[in-house]
């Protein structure tokens, strides 16, 4: 990891900011790298004093298999999904549920929500507040407390982990 | 262009629209909004990866060279989707609209008593 | 085999399209009017997509990626509108 230095906030959006610059001018000539650090550099300076102080990744590795985790989760969530609605004789059980919050970050909260989006048949539907609990509204669920716990243990717990410890 | 890559890419084509498909479907056959919500956020997520990555391979194959900038939509898509949902479900609880009766819970944001929570005026402009 | 699987695709996408426009025709409040909105920006990439590999060219990439980020924008705007009742507080 690169040592975020004055003039550098944050090297990983930096070198995530280059890279996106150089497919989307589809070239690797010596001019277009040099006008993407520019911009790499220029952009993060210009625009870091409004944003939230983002956490620390503590564990890149974990976070790496939590993402292919959730890669994987996301394709069979849509098959199951898929097959949910595309079933005409299937009663669904729509579900609004309370899911209490551990995560306390708003970096973390967001990237609990966005999971819990993707994933099974749930749709994060409103943040309290407070923040320190969760709307969701589930398309078939039949045990509320499993659900829960499945959230807790596969996402929450992970993240918790990289982000807070 | 050999022809493994053209099944491939073909039949990740057709998957991509079943799932367009199925995710639109969703949204005409549902019965309440917060379930018509779960179509677009997932299927059709899902369905537009597929069909870009179907693209990718296809003139990968073609220009012998690798070239992920379509990777980039998909990217962009999977991070802004569950926000507009997010966003949408909040539209559809500050409207208080009407979901089914099998639905269970009981969300405070949905009941008829002035419990739901408001937005928080903002601190600069003191509301009153 | 591609050219067949363009077909059955751009069919599908089609009928998704269809059934788009039913939902923003009859949807019963703004909500799922927006939401068949942003449904129908997916779906015109999708058909984007298509087309660039219809005409062999990438270069309606850009275009995709454009009707991507306005779609994302359009759809917050009108959610804040309809959450806070103005756009930028």
């Amino acid at each position: 990891m690169i040592a975020p230095r004055p003039w550098l906030p944050t090297p990983v959006l930096s070198l995530l900011l280059l890279f996106v610059w150089l497919l989307l001018v589809r070239s690797t000539a010596f001019g277009q790298i040099v006008l993407g650090a520019a911009l790499a550099i220029a952009i993060p300076l210009l625009t870091h004093r409004f944003w939230d102080a983002r956490p620390h990744i503590r564990k890149p590795l974990l976070l790496l298999r939590f993402a292919l985790r959730v890669l994987k989760d996301i394709v069979i969530a849509n098959f199951e999904v898929a097959y949910l609605i595309a079933n005409p004789w299937r009663k669904l059980r729509p579900h609004f549920i309370e899911y209490p919050l551990m995560v306390e970050d708003r970096f973390t909260i967001t990237l609990l929500a966005s999971t819990i989006s993707l994933t099974p048949g749930t749709v994060s539907a409103n943040l309290r507040m407070d923040g320190k609990s969760l709307l969701i509204h589930a398309l078939d669920v039949g045990d509320e407390e499993a659900l829960i716990q499945h959230i807790r243990q596969r996402y929450e717990q992970p993240l918790k982990e990289i982000y807070e410890c | 262009m050999s022809w493994i890559v053209e099944v491939l890419a073909s039949v990740l084509l057709i998957a991509g629209g079943i799932f367009l498909f199925i995710g639109s479907m969703g949204m005409v056959h549902l019965r309440d909004f917060y379930m018509r919500l779960h179509g677009p956020t997932k299927a059709t997520t899902l369905g537009i990866g597929c069909m870009l990555i179907a693209s990718t391979l296809f003139f990968w194959s073609q220009d012998g060279k690798p070239d992920i900038q379509e990777l980039l939509i998909t990217l962009f898509l999977f991070i802004t989707a569950p926000v507009s949902a997010h966003l949408l479900s909040k539209a559809g609880l500050h409207m208080q609209l009407n979901h089914i009766d099998i639905t269970e819970g009981d969300p405070v944001e949905l009941r008829d008593e002035e419990v739901a929570q408001k937005p928080v005026p903002h601190p600069d402009k003191g509301h009153g | 085999m591609l050219t067949v699987a363009l077909y059955i695709t751009l069919a599908l996408v089609i009928m998704a399209l269809l059934f788009n426009l039913y939902r923003l025709m009859v949807g019963p409040d703004l909500p799922d009017r927006v939401l068949a909105l942003d449904t129908m920006y997916i779906n015109a990439i999708a058909l984007i997509v298509l087309l660039g590999l219809w005409l062999n060219t990438k270069t309606y990439f850009e275009s995709a990626l454009l009707i991507a980020m306005l779609g994302f924008i359009s759809t917050v705007a009108v959610c804040k509108y309809i959450l806070r009742g103005d756009i930028i507080e």
